[in-house]
């Protein structure tokens, strides 16, 4: 148990998720351990008798996660609800325990996969794997801090921030990570092997995750080489694709991807409609959070934007659209294809950021760095014109 | 009550009797329906001989048919299990279920045994015994044809009547309630065919939380590249899996003597496409539609079906496969274990079977005739009969199906715990071992997976019991389905509250499986999985299991299923599970 431990402790670490010793994890298979000790061990092996688990995370984000997650709880009413894609189609809502009762505690994983407890942490759990707990308080993180921003626009608008918020709103600018910059050069196409196309598409992948463009587990990556697109598998984590990259051939002669991220369909329609190589789709937050800053107060489809929306929205020159995740009927997979056309890049409505090259990952990569740059830039620019806000780092 | 029609029907074929009784609403909270409810009414006479008048055959509906609920138009058909001795069920699609609740029954429960070959057609809430010797030995397609407007059906054939160990039972012409010989036990009592039409609603508590429960599970199956994704079952069938499991090599081939089909690729669901053009098919209110038929008709042969019948008996000749499918449908017979059984003969007889060869032994299994007469008493009892035991790929007496255990751990370990035998849906493993979800576990580890497969029963006696179908599970999770099961019976309850009901059934079942002297002897595999390598070429090798660590791993099973050392259920469990203890 000892090294999987270590592994995740790792993840959070360098993902910025939670300091140097602050994750609990727990694992249960015929006995329970922990990878330290801690006095909150006690209470929480109990949550593994009420509950049919088999793993469990307990920890303090970092920050600013841990500011955000505080406010956002402590202000809910004791369910937070954040309007991202991830929430919306993974987490639904993010239950809020106030104090670290089991019975509250219990009350809340009983129906959902997380709990916040303000100023103590957030506890998730997996049924199959610690992966699971990981990949979820990942998700609370991101939630948290795009309903944040996201928020304070609206409510700046609207004339709605008092005194605290704005206070911690201040204190967060200050600590936000320096926006990403890349000086240097990926591989360098046309690919004359498969070998080179893993390579690549891995090269990608792991600085895509380094420059926190991507929480690790989501976002996907695909390159199209002799008839066939090499494309990340679904639930992988782009910073470790050695393995995790699916072959699939252009005229379906094989099933095989199907493994392959929940976005193969859009991939295979942008190869397709642009003669597009390479395909790159993180979830940068700046994007995220203005693809939902729309000033239509009055609009027939109101609470339906990440289905349909009846404007053509921009940032800049890059075009915002609905979807959903996958191949339903509101799919994005119906819309990316289309919009990307002639585009560096198209933002999807409270998800994230696709971008697309011709011979290797160089521009997408690029692309994905200067329109998330552009929408952190303009984030600020929009709160600036109401006056109150610091500058940005 | 919401959600349940709180009736069962009781039939005695003896003496020609029916009655409608209501079901103590404590009961159906405590079991659900479908599989859980049925388990409850199994259990008190599961010792009784499979073919005694007074072993009940049980069919049961669960409070999500007949609703709006994703993927909820299935059912349980259960008994005393012919093939293995254990407890013998399987979930079923088509309308029966649905058809079931809209005559106002929650399930039935069929004893005794009729003079003659008889029918029993359910009306709303009458039903009616009839006369069915005209349909003696009669193929399940021909009785459907001349039942056509009598509702849903549920057929055997004549491999049922004639005594094959492995008979299924036809609901709607195309979908089989295929495992455990579940088939035997309909003709032990005579009964050829049942029929079901209703009218009735089901009473939902809450339209407005259905819709809003039923959308997020929408979302989350389009999310799912298994479910509606290009590859996805939707697509291609079920049969979208068998390119990953031969890529993964751990496709059953020749009798489990390898794990890498060389013609695969020749045989897979895009060949099927391609030859047959099927259209999507499914069961009623279903939007994943994973069944594929022709426009004639003809159905197209689930995953299992493909890969026995192709790799199993290293037979790349589709359209063999495509009759071999359609005559075990036509016979009523289980298509894992008659493919299963066929593989072992031609190990055991060192023959390698013709296409032509594999179509004519399933007709002489079905009809009892020949070699076909020793062949239908299962793999088991013919490879003990021919001094082979060993080369019987079966657990608890039924064949394995088409996933290698060599290839993910955690599905050899629910392999040997499943209460029914050899099955691969009772912890149904190879959706986080293979296919990823809810996150990807290293399916070459024992790890941690004693936990991992006894929550994944405990899910899927859930899932069973709602009666919602097990794909939906690659997708969604108990969490919005407690939503569901809240909307539709106004009973508040949690994803754990459920979960806690599903460790309630597998016990149960465990309990009866214990009563009729199952040991943890029985939870085990065939010695090839431990002996053999299943392939080798150094980029991916499929190693021989490492024993000690399969019987940790039991061990820890047993420990988290809080069973004793031997695998044997403990009274005070049983009690705090809210259990009977005989």
């Amino acid at each position: 148990m000892d090294q999987i431990f270590r592994t995740y402790e790792d993840k959070f670490l360098k993902n910025g998720l939670a300091d140097l010793g602050a994750p609990l994890l727990g694992l249960l298979d015929a006995r329970l351990s922990w990878n330290r000790n801690d006095i909150a061990c006690a209470e929480l092996e109990r949550l593994f008798e009420h509950l049919n688990i088999n793993s469990l995370v307990f920890s303090q984000p970092a920050e600013p996660y841990r500011s955000i997650v505080d406010y956002l709880a402590e202000t809910s009413g004791g369910i937070i609800f954040p309007s991202d894609c991830e929430t919306r189609t993974f987490l639904h809502d993010l239950p809020v325990s106030f104090d670290f009762s089991l019975e509250s505690i219990i009350l809340a994983l009983k129906e959902r996969k997380s709990v916040i407890i303000p100023g103590q942490g957030i506890i998730t759990y997996g049924t199959v794997s610690l992966e699971q707990a990981y990949v979820t308080f990942s998700s609370v993180c991101f939630a948290c801090f795009v309903k944040f921003f996201s928020d304070y626009l609206y409510d700046i608008k609207h004339g709605k921030i008092n005194n605290r918020r704005q206070n911690l709103f201040d204190l967060l600018v200050k600590r936000l990570e320096p926006a990403p910059c890349f000086k240097g050069s990926l591989m360098e196409g046309p690919f004359d092997s498969e070998i080179s196309v893993y390579q690549a598409i891995q090269e990608a992948g792991m600085l895509t995750v380094e420059h926190r463009l991507v929480d690790s587990y989501f976002g996907n990556i695909s390159f199209c080489y002799n008839d066939t697109l090499y494309i990340s598998q679904t639930g992988s984590s782009l910073d470790n694709l050695q393995g995790f990259i699916d072959p699939c051939p252009l005229d379906g002669s094989s099933c095989t991807a199907i493994t392959a991220s929940s976005e193969l369909p859009a991939h295979l329609k942008i190869v397709k409609n642009t003669g597009n190589k390479a395909i790159l789709h993180g979830h940068p937050r700046f994007s995220v959070i203005l693809s939902m800053d729309c000033d239509i107060e009055k609009c027939e489809c109101k609470g339906q934007c990440h289905m349909k929306c009846p404007y053509e929205r921009f940032v800049g020159d890059i075009p915002i659209v609905s979807g959903e995740v996958g191949s339903g009927p509101y799919g994005l997979c119906n819309t990316v294809p289309e919009a990307i056309k002639g585009r560096p890049g198209v933002i999807v409505y409270g998800h994230g950021l696709f971008t697309t090259g011709q011979r290797d990952f160089n521009q997408p990569f690029e692309n994905l760095i200067k329109i998330e740059n552009h929408c952190r830039e303009e984030y600020f620019n929009r709160v600036r014109s109401f006056g109150r806000a610091g500058h940005q780092p | 009550m919401y959600g349940w029609c709180e009736k069962i029907a009781r039939i005695n074929l003896s003496d020609q009797t029916w009655s409608v009784e209501t079901v103590d609403p404590e009961i159906l909270k405590k079991f659900i329906g479908g599989r859980g409810l049925a388990g409850y009414y199994l259990r008190k006479r599961i010792t009784h001989h499979w073919d005694d008048p007074d072993m009940p055959l049980l069919i049961f509906t669960g409070p999500l048919v007949n609703t709006r609920s994703p993927t909820s138009g299935r059912m349980t058909i259960m008994s005393r299990s012919p093939l293995t001795g254990t407890v013998g069920d399987s979930s079923v699609g088509g309308s029966f279920g649905t058809e079931l609740k809209k005559a106002g029954l929650d399930g039935i429960i069929i004893t005794g045994k009729s003079h003659t070959l008889a029918g029993i057609e359910i009306l709303n809430g009458s039903i009616r015994i009839t006369d069915a010797r005209h349909l003696a030995g009669r193929q399940t397609g021909y009785v459907h044809s001349l039942l056509k407007g009598k509702g849903s059906r549920a057929v055997i054939g004549p491999a049922a009547e004639n005594g094959v160990v492995f008979s299924s039972i036809i609901v709607d012409r195309h979908f089989a309630a295929g495992r455990c010989g579940i088939g035997r036990v309909p003709a032990s009592k005579n009964i050829k065919y049942i029929t079901v039409k209703g009218t009735c609603k089901t009473k939902i508590f809450n339209a407005l939380d259905l819709k809003g429960a039923r959308e997020d599970i929408f979302r989350l199956a389009a999310a799912s590249p298994v479910l509606l994704g290009e590859f996805g079952i939707s697509r291609f069938g079920t049969g979208a899996l068998y390119d990953l499991m031969d890529a993964r090599r751990m496709m059953p081939t020749d009798n489990f003597r390898k794990t890498k089909f060389s013609r695969a690729s020749l045989m897979n669901a895009h060949a099927f496409k391609k030859k047959y053009a099927p259209k999507k098919s499914g069961c009623r209110g279903c939007h994943i539609l994973c069944k594929k038929i022709t426009k004639n008709r003809t159905p197209m042969p689930e995953f299992e079906t493909m890969s026995h019948f192709s790799a199993l008996l290293e037979n790349s000749d589709i359209q063999s496969v495509v009759r071999a499918n359609r005559i075990c449908n036509e016979m009523g017979m289980d298509t894992i274990s008659a493919a299963a059984t066929l593989a072992c003969f031609s190990e055991i007889s060192q023959k390698r079977l013709a296409p032509d060869e594999i179509v004519s032994l399933l007709v002489d299994i079905g009809k009892k005739r020949g070699v076909g007469r020793d062949l239908g008493r299962g793999a088991a009892a013919y490879a003990k009969r021919s001094g082979h035991s060993d080369l019987a790929m079966a657990v608890k007496g039924q064949e394995l199906p088409a996933y290698d255990p060599r290839g993910a751990y955690g599905m050899a370990l629910a392999y040997a715990t499943s209460t029914r035998g050899g099955c691969h849906l009772r912890a149904y493993p190879i959706s986080h071992e293979i296919l990823r979800k809810p996150v990807a576990t290293d399916r070459f580890s024992f790890k941690g997976k004693a936990r991992v497969i006894k929550i994944g029963e405990d899910l899927n006696a859930v899932a069973d019991s709602l009666t919602a179908c097990k794909f939906i599970f690659f997708a969604a999770s108990l969490e919005e389905y407690a939503k569901i099961y809240t909307a539709v019976t106004g009973i508040k309850t949690s994803a754990q509250d459920l979960f806690k009901t599903g460790e309630r059934i597998c016990y149960n079942e465990r309990m009866m499986n214990a009563a009729n002297g199952f040991t943890e002897k029985d939870d085990d595999l065939p010695d090839r999985f431990f002996n053999s390598p299943g392939y080798k070429n150094g980029n991916i090798d499929i190693d021989p299991i490492d024993r000690e660590a399969f019987l940790k791993a039991r061990s820890d099973y047993y420990a988290v299923r809080k069973l004793d050392k031997k695998g044997m259920p403990v009274p005070d469990t049983a009690r705090t599970l809210g259990l009977d203890v005989l």
